[in-house]
């Protein structure tokens, strides 16, 4: 993991009052002890703990950091409300929530939890124990993999608040991150998603309910409670306020799933805005975005954008037109002298596998349409496989119990639109990758 | 027609709309619902798609496809009322108890 170095900004005492200031804020600690965090960010506000910071978050418009853009308030408000309904004298204090830090990315090319977790843990447990409180929850758990737990427990260990936070091992999974996957983990069952009738707000953990939030998620909460929502939104875009982590990758000759594999852990984690665009993050970690055939956005169940979409701004509302959305904050440069199909191919295998193998038509589906993908990026010339691949892609679509057979539809779509020109020269027995796109004639470039 | 029969007798599921006992608070004969499917119990035996033809197709594995409903109704596939009386056989019907009547879907964030 490369993170860009913090500055070795002293803390001040305006600081410590007002926030940090500019954009390196999740990071703003020299380190990752808990005495940086209390000279960096000061004591834990735990008078804030409860409806004035549902308010907050409600001002401030944090959304979730996993991936679903879901209102970080409206999940506290509903997991607030429901433990007060059971506590009245029906419940006996059995139904009481649980909150879950949510640090299982089991998305390949995201590194930015594990960097979270590793250098501003304290962050990430103020937010745990901030949003127990606000929800009135007897249980907060910290759910990770494994090679994260124990800076964790030495983090728990360092301070004397957090005694009661237990932690859950994650398998390094794909879907081991899923919202239903985590309360089955906690419940000590196998990480796999769950078919899902209610929220688990309403019914999660045991039948408690459950508030799961991913880890960043978390720590911008931590945040929030100490400076409010007016410095929150100082930075930023209007309808996407604050800062978000992103993981850059890629733009080499490596295929998605070796950048995911390179040793050490692939990926830079930067703090961005929404006002910045994809071509200065993408600058920023100095992969030159000239030299790029397109950009996958949101991981592996996100989308691809091309270079004319390079200087939208990093939201939902710019992508949109693109299919992506900023998601878990997942940025994987395609490089010009490489091909889209082959790539799209690669992660499409990677996510087949991956099923949970519960549901029939992510089971079966997803390796038939892993294969028909691979032939085609092979060079497979059958003027079939075109037509096969979006067939498949729409069979699978709202067809399981997560999101998986979706995601991977989405990521397949995407792929047949952007590398269109791909995919009719693969037809023709030919191929994009060592064309640069600048060089190809006319009625071949975009 | 003995199939369908035993299918109403049987709805016995405290979930089932309509089902006796559960007149009251979900939705009499002439309401819409909505049929749930849980994908991690079906293993595409079939019944539901011959019991509703008319909503339910099969892929080529056997698992049921709703027909002609937007993605995110392919999970909570609606049931116009003139139908709701076929859903509910089916979900009787169901040899692995993957479906459900509610009233209403309940999307899920």
């Amino acid at each position: 993991m490369t993170t860009l170095a913090p500055p070795s900004v002293p803390s001040s005492e305006t600081d410590r009052r007002l926030g940090p200031q500019g954009v390196r804020r999740l990071f703003a600690a020299a380190d990752a002890s808990f005495a940086a965090h209390l000279d960096t960010f000061g004591p834990l506000p735990r008078g804030q703990a409860g409806p004035d910071l549902v308010a907050e978050l409600q001002r401030a418009g944090l959304d979730g950091r996993g991936g679903a853009h879901f209102a970080t308030w409206r999940k506290l408000s509903a997991a607030r409300a429901e433990h007060q309904v059971r506590r009245g004298p029906i419940g006996l204090g059995r139904g009481r929530a649980v909150v879950i830090a949510n640090g299982a990315e089991g998305e390949p090319l995201s590194r930015k939890d594990a960097a979270l977790l590793a250098l501003a843990p304290h962050l990430v447990i103020d937010g745990l124990l901030l949003a127990a409180a606000t929800v009135g929850a007897s249980r907060a758990v910290l759910y990770a993999t494994a090679p994260l737990l124990p800076g964790v427990r030495s983090a728990l260990r360092e301070r004397t608040d957090a005694r009661d936070v237990t932690l859950v091992e994650a398998p390094d999974t794909f879907l081991s991150g899923e919202a239903s996957a985590v309360v089955a983990a906690v419940e000590g069952r196998p990480a796999v998603p769950a078919d899902r009738v209610v929220r688990l707000t309403a019914s999660g953990v045991d039948g408690r309910p459950t508030l799961v939030q991913n880890v960043e998620t978390l720590a911008q909460l931590a945040l929030l409670a100490r400076y409010g929502a007016g410095w929150f939104r100082s930075v930023g875009a209007a309808a996407e306020p604050g800062t978000r982590l992103v993981t850059v990758s890629g733009g080499d000759g490596r295929s998605p799933l070796e950048s995911a594999r390179t040793p050490g852990g692939a990926g830079r984690v930067l703090e961005v805005t929404g006002t910045m665009s994809l071509r200065r993050i993408v600058e920023a970690t100095g992969i030159d975005p000239a030299r790029l055939r397109a950009v996958l956005v949101g991981g592996f169940h996100g989308a691809w954008v091309p270079p004319e979409a390079f200087d939208l701004p990093f939201t939902r509302d710019a992508l949109e037109p693109w299919g992506a959305v900023p998601g878990a904050g997942i940025v994987w440069a395609l490089a010009d002298d490489r091909c889209g199909l082959a790539a799209a191919a690669d992660i499409t295998a990677y996510l087949a596998g991956q099923s949970a193998r519960q549901c029939g038509p992510c089971l079966n589906g997803l390796p038939r349409l892993a294969d028909v993908l691979g032939r085609l990026a092979r060079g497979d010339r059958a003027t079939w496989l075109p037509g096969e691949v979006t067939r498949l892609a729409g069979l699978v679509t709202g067809r399981g119990s997560c999101h998986h057979p979706d995601g991977t539809a989405r990521l397949v779509f995407s792929s047949l639109q952007v590398f269109a020109d791909d995919v009719r020269q693969h037809l023709e027995g030919r191929c994009l990758a060592g064309v640069s796109s600048t060089s190809t004639g006319p009625g071949e470039s975009r | 027609m003995s199939a369908l029969d035993l299918g109403r007798s049987a709805s016995s599921s405290p979930q089932a709309v309509g089902a006796p006992g559960s007149r009251r608070s979900g939705p009499g004969r002439g309401a819409a619902a909505s049929m749930h499917i849980d994908w991690t119990l079906c293993d595409g035996r079939g019944l539901c798609t011959e019991l509703l033809p008319e909503l339910l197709d099969r892929d080529e594995w056997g698992y049921p496809v709703a027909v002609g409903q937007p993605p995110a109704s392919r999970s909570d596939v609606t049931v116009p009322p003139e139908l709701v009386d076929a859903a509910r056989d089916a979900v009787a019907l169901c040899p692995r108890a993957a479906l459900r009547l509610r009233p209403l879907p309940l999307p899920l964030p």
